[in-house]
C-alpha cells in the first residue's frame, strides 16, 4: 500500500479537504469547492431531468419510435396519449417565461398542489390515522404465556400515554389549562424523550459518514489504512 | 454352524424392523423412505382477479391436498408458481403454510394474463403440480375493502368543509397560542433594527409537499412583514417549482403591503437540486451575508443540522418548523423556536387566518378527537378482556379493532 497515484483520488481529497476547512471558517478554498459543486450538481440535474424524466416519461411515451436508439424497450410500445395532459401542463408552467402570458403558469402549479393534496390524503389517513388507531389499541395489562408482565405492562401504559397525550399537545381548538394543560406537558414531554433517542441515534448514522471520509483519506489517498 | 446362526439371528433382527417399519408406512405416508413419498397435489386451483382494488392483484386458490391433517405434520406448506400466460416460464412466487387454501400475488401486472400452479411441499420434496386457468387484473371502480377510510374520510372532509363556511360566515374559529410565532415578529424586527437580511429556507422537497407548502404560506406573512418594515429578504431555493412559487408567495405580500416597487425577483433563487450542494451554498451565504434572522419551514433532511448550526454560529436568531421526525430533534437542539410537526401547518393557517386552513385546521382536529375516542375506549375494552378473559368482551374488542383494519 502506499499514496494513491489516481490523480481523481487526489482532487477527491483536495476537495474533501477544502469543504472541511469550512470549519475553521469561510476562505478561497471552500469557496472553490462550493461553487463547483453547485455548478456541477446543477448542471447534472438538469441532465438527469431530461435523460431520466422527460426523454422517457414524455418522449417516449408521446412518439416512441423518436426513442428508439436510446431507449430500445420503450419504443416498440403503443403510444401513450393521455401524456398530453403533462405536455400540456408542462408548457403552461414555461408560459412564466412569458411577461403576458405569466398567469397561465399559476393553474399549472394549482393542478399539480391540487392533485398532490388529493392524493395524499387517503394515503395520511391510512398510515398516520387508521394505522395509529388500530397499533395503539392495545391491552394496558399485558399477559405473556399465560403469566402478568410487569415489562410488557409498563411498555403498554407509556405507549397508550404517549399516543393520546401526544394528540392532546397537537390539539389547537381548546386552551391548553388544567388537566389538559398537564396532559398536553406530558405529552411535549414525551416527544421531548424521543426526539433525544433519536439525535443520538442520528448522530451515531453522521458519524458513519465521518468515518466514511476518514476511510477514502487514509485509505484510498494516503493508502495507510487498508479499505 | 456359527455362521448359519449369525445369519439366523440378522434376519431374525431385522425382519422385525422391516415389519416395524412398513406397518408405520402404511399409517403415515411421510415416513415410507424406501419408496419415496406420494404427496398428493392441491385439487381445484382456481385464480381470479381480487375483487374491489386498484388492480395488481390476483387470487389463487386451492382445495388442500388429502394428507394435509394438522395432526400428521405431513405437508409444509405450499408453493406457489406463476407464468406469463400463454407460453412463459414458470417461477416461484411464495408460500403458503398448511392448511391454507389461498394466495394472494399482489405483483400481478394488469396487462399481462397467468396462469399458477401449487404443489404441496413436504420433508420429501414437493408433490405433483395443479394447474390454475388463465387470470388477469384489473382495477375496479370501487374498493370495499376500504370502506372504513372512506366513511372516516368524509367525516373529517364534512367537518372541514363545515368549519370554512362557518369561518367564511364570519364565524370565529379560536386557535390555541402557538409558541414560536410570536417570535417571528421579532425576529423581522431585530433583523431590520441590524440592518442585516433575513434568510428563510422552505426545505428541500418540492411542491408535491404539504410542509413545502405550508413554509411557503408563512414566508408570504414573513415576506408582508419585511415589505413593511424595509428589511432585506433571502431565499435560495433547491427546486425551480418551489422557485416559482416563493416569487409569486413574496410578490403578492409585497403588493398587499402596498410596496410592489421594492419586490425583486432576485429575493429568491435557484441554487441545485443536489442535496449538499445546495447545504454548501446556503452555508456559504450565511457566513458572507451573517443574517440576523433563520427560517426552516419546510420537509428537512440531513441537511437541517448543518444548516442550523452554521446559523447558531454566526449568532442568529432561527426559528425552524419540521414534520420530519428524525430532523426535529436537530432543530430542537439548534435553533431558538421550532414548531413540532403539526404546529407548522397550524402556524400557517394562524398566521394567514385565511377561513379555508382555519376550516382545515378545525376539521383535523375533529379527526384527533375520533382517534383519541376510538383509542381509549379501545383499549379499555381491551384491557377488560385480558382481565376477564370473557369472549363476547374479546369479540367487541375485534370488532373495534377490525373498524381501523383496512381490507
Amino acid at each position: 500500500m502506499g499514496i494513491s497515484g489516481d490523480i481523481w483520488v487526489w482532487i477527491g481529497a483536495f476537495l474533501t479537504f477544502s469543504i472541511m476547512s469550512f470549519l475553521y471558517k469561510d476562505n478561497p478554498f471552500y469557496k472553490f469547492a462550493e461553487h463547483l459543486f453547485v455548478g456541477v450538481s446543477a448542471a447534472y440535474w438538469m441532465c438527469m431531468g431530461i435523460w431520466q424524466t422527460l426523454v422517457p416519461n414524455l418522449i417516449a411515451k408521446l412518439h416512441p419510435p423518436v426513442v428508439s436508439e436510446i431507449l430500445p424497450a420503450a419504443s416498440t410500445k403503443p403510444a401513450e396519449y393521455s401524456y398530453i395532459i403533462p405536455l400540456v401542463l408542462g408548457i403552461m408552467f414555461l408560459m412564466r417565461l412569458s411577461p403576458k402570458g405569466a398567469w397561465i403558469s399559476r393553474w399549472a402549479l394549482a393542478f399539480i398542489v391540487g392533485t398532490t393534496a388529493g392524493s395524499y390524503l387517503t394515503r395520511y389517513l391510512r398510515s398516520d390515522f387508521l394505522g395509529q388507531i388500530q397499533y395503539s389499541i392495545i391491552p394496558l395489562i399485558s399477559i405473556e404465556d399465560g403469566s402478568f408482565s410487569f415489562v410488557g405492562t409498563i411498555s403498554n401504559i407509556i405507549i397508550f400515554l404517549g399516543v393520546f397525550c401526544g394528540l392532546i399537545y397537537f390539539f389547537f381548538s381548546k386552551e391548553h389549562k388544567g388537566t389538559f394543560g398537564v396532559a398536553s406537558k406530558v405529552g411535549i414531554y414525551i416527544l421531548m424523550i424521543t426526539f433525544g433517542a433519536g439525535f443520538g441515534y442520528t448522530v451515531m448514522a453522521r458519524i458513519s459518514l465521518l468515518v466514511g471520509r476518514m476511510q477514502f483519506i487514509f485509505g484510498d489517498w494516503l493508502g495507510i489504512i487498508s479499505r | 454352524m456359527q455362521r448359519l446362526l449369525g445369519i439366523f439371528l440378522i434376519i431374525g433382527f431385522l425382519f422385525p424392523l422391516t415389519w416395524i417399519s412398513e406397518s408405520f408406512a402404511q399409517e403415515n405416508p411421510a415416513f415410507d423412505d424406501s419408496a419415496g413419498i406420494t404427496i398428493a397435489p392441491p385439487t381445484n386451483v382456481k385464480a381470479y382477479d381480487h375483487p374491489g382494488d386498484a388492480g395488481g392483484a390476483i387470487v389463487v386458490e386451492w382445495d388442500l391436498s388429502p394428507q394435509d391433517h394438522p395432526e400428521n405434520d405431513l405437508i409444509l406448506g405450499y408453493e406457489i408458481f406463476r407464468a406469463v400466460y400463454p407460453d412463459g416460464e414458470y417461477e416461484s412466487i411464495g408460500v403458503a403454510s398448511p392448511g391454507h387454501t389461498s394466495y394472494m400475488d399482489a405483483n400481478a401486472e394488469d396487462e399481462h394474463e397467468y396462469i399458477y400452479k401449487v404443489t404441496a411441499t413436504s420433508g420429501n420434496g414437493p408433490s405433483a403440480t395443479a394447474i390454475s386457468n388463465p387470470a388477469g387484473s384489473s382495477p375496479e371502480w370501487i374498493n370495499f375493502g376500504m370502506t372504513n377510510l372512506f366513511i372516516i374520510g368524509l367525516i373529517i372532509c364534512s367537518s372541514v368543509i363545515y368549519f370554512i363556511m362557518h369561518a367564511k360566515k364570519g364565524g370565529k374559529l379560536f386557535l390555541r397560542k402557538i409558541g414560536g410565532l410570536e417570535a417571528i415578529d421579532d425576529a423581522i424586527g431585530r433583523a431590520t433594527e441590524m440592518g442585516r437580511p433575513i434568510l428563510f429556507i422552505p426545505g428541500i422537497h418540492d411542491m408535491d409537499d404539504v410542509q413545502t407548502i405550508a413554509g411557503l404560506t408563512i414566508l408570504n406573512y414573513i415576506a408582508k412583514k419585511v415589505a413593511e418594515y424595509d428589511s432585506r429578504l433571502h431565499v435560495p431555493v433547491c427546486r425551480s417549482i418551489v422557485m416559482t412559487t416563493a416569487r409569486e408567495s413574496i410578490k403578492e405580500a409585497y403588493l398587499s403591503a402596498g410596496r410592489p416597487d421594492a419586490y425583486s425577483d432576485d429575493f429568491v433563487h435557484y441554487v441545485t437540486d443536489e442535496q449538499f450542494g445546495y447545504v454548501a451554498a446556503v452555508d456559504g451565504v450565511m457566513v458572507r451575508e451573517k443574517p440576523a434572522t433563520c427560517f426552516y419551514l419546510g420537509a428537512f433532511f440531513a441537511e437541517s443540522l448543518i444548516m442550523a448550526e452554521t446559523g447558531n454560529s454566526i449568532g442568529a436568531i432561527q426559528i425552524a418548523g419540521t414534520a420530519m421526525p428524525a430532523q426535529l430533534p436537530f432543530f430542537v437542539a439548534a435553533c431558538d423556536y421550532t414548531l413540532i410537526g403539526e404546529e407548522l401547518f397550524a402556524a400557517s393557517a394562524y398566521l394567514s387566518g385565511e377561513p379555508k386552513q382555519l376550516g382545515s385546521l378545525k376539521g383535523q382536529d375533529v379527526g384527533k378527537v375520533i382517534a383519541m375516542a376510538a383509542i381509549g375506549v379501545g383499549v379499555l375494552v381491551e384491557t377488560i378482556y385480558v382481565i376477564s378473559g370473557s369472549s363476547a368482551i374479546g369479540n367487541l374488542s375485534s370488532f373495534i379493532k377490525n373498524l381501523f383494519v383496512l381490507g
